[in-house]
């Protein structure tokens, strides 16, 4: 009997996530966009940090709408917002140490080389 | 289970099927309803077994998040070991830009070959949406055909990856060389995009088993089509993997 419940609050919520197809049109537009500028960045042979920070933009956009459309994460609930894209956030702090140690590693294996 | 319980959830069960349509979110849920007055172990058995609802979405849809995000994880660990290795080199990484060219024509192009993936997962990412939005509308046929053609492209995009694999396996790329730089690029390459195209080759035929569900009308008699939008989850999320390694692997 408590199955039933919890279905039809499902269902009920499920059904509820139709959105406007030109919402979906225009975010696909958006993606190729996104896209295609990306390919230009290699294209056009942009180089230092204006690469690197216009490539992580268009990625972050691309992702962005990906998962907030697409995946109708931003018609979701707060507390499943927060359990799906609160955890990844710890990744940065593995990011973060191995650069650090890529960086001691690239070193060490120079004073190796050198002597 | 004690019968305290029993009785708690048959009332709220009750008083909520008695509520119209809209008003579940203002009817008092199980959730707060003691599950039982036991203690020690069997009160912690009671404890985790009484159901609670954390997320108010079917539960498909809640494990296929709490898959998506334990596959973040792994697709981030490769490719954070792929950006230590390329940091720690002393050998000058293969330029992706020229390797991944193609002789079109007369002409030598850069990175087309990754370019024109990029577009046929948009392209499929798109459909999948869609299909997802006729699927709740209950659009059958549709919603087949737009799966179906996801499924198409994603075929498309695993093909001209099996294409890029052997042109890089003849020109020498191996996990353990290549001829033109550090060697960890063959390794990085062949177990991110590896991993990925076992993804997406998963979700061809994920895709394929849903949509003869919706063509014979299965989720009619379910009485819902929130298979279809999971299986856009999976599928999104494979295009969302695939602008984090075209952005780092590719492009960097």
């Amino acid at each position: 009997m408590n199955r039933a419940v919890g279905t039809d609050a499902g269902h009920e919520h499920a059904e509820g996530q139709q959105h406007p197809l030109a919402i979906y049109l225009w975010i696909w537009a958006l993606l190729f966009v996104f896209s295609t500028f990306s390919y230009l960045i290699d294209y056009f042979h942009l180089h230092g940090y204006l690469r690197w920070s216009l490539i992580i933009i268009f990625m972050l956009l691309k992702a962005g709408f990906i998962v907030a459309i697409f995946m109708h994460m931003a018609w979701e609930r707060l507390a499943l917002k927060f359990a799906i894209l609160v955890p990844p956030l710890v990744l940065l702090v593995l990011i973060g140490l191995m650069a650090i140690e890529g960086d001691y590693t690239f070193l060490t294996r120079l004073t190796a080389f050198l002597r | 289970m004690s019968e305290n319980a029993l009785t708690n959830k048959g009332e709220s069960s009750s008083a909520l099927g008695s509520l119209p349509g809209g008003a579940a979110e203002h009817a008092p849920t199980t959730t707060r309803e003691p599950a039982s007055t036991l203690e020690g172990l069997s009160g912690v058995v009671s404890d985790w077994a009484s159901d609670k609802q954390a997320f108010r979405v079917p539960w498909g849809k809640a494990m296929m998040w709490i898959f998506l995000l334990s596959d973040t994880f792994i697709f981030t660990c490769f490719l954070t070991s792929y950006m230590n290795v390329r940091i720690s080199t002393t050998v000058p990484w293969p330029n992706p830009s020229e390797v991944f060219a193609l002789n079109i024509g007369n002409q030598r192009i850069p990175l087309i070959l990754i370019a024109i993936m990029t577009m046929v997962l948009i392209t499929s990412s798109g459909t999948m949406a869609m299909a997802v939005n006729f699927g709740y509308a209950r659009h059958r046929a549709k919603t087949t055909a737009l799966m179906l053609m996801t499924a198409g492209f994603g075929a498309t995009f695993v093909g001209m990856q099996a294409f890029e694999w052997t042109k890089l396996i003849t020109e020498g790329v191996r996990p353990w060389g290549n001829p033109w730089g550090a060697v960890q690029f063959g390794s990085s390459f062949f177990m991110i995009t590896g991993f990925h195209g076992l993804h997406v080759s998963a979700g061809v035929i994920y895709l394929a088993v849903v949509a003869r569900r919706v063509w014979t009308g299965f989720y009619d008699r379910k009485g819902s089509y929130e298979t279809v939008e999971i299986t856009g989850l999976y599928w999104h999320f494979v295009d969302l993997v695939w602008v984090f390694i075209f952005a780092f692997f590719y492009l960097w």
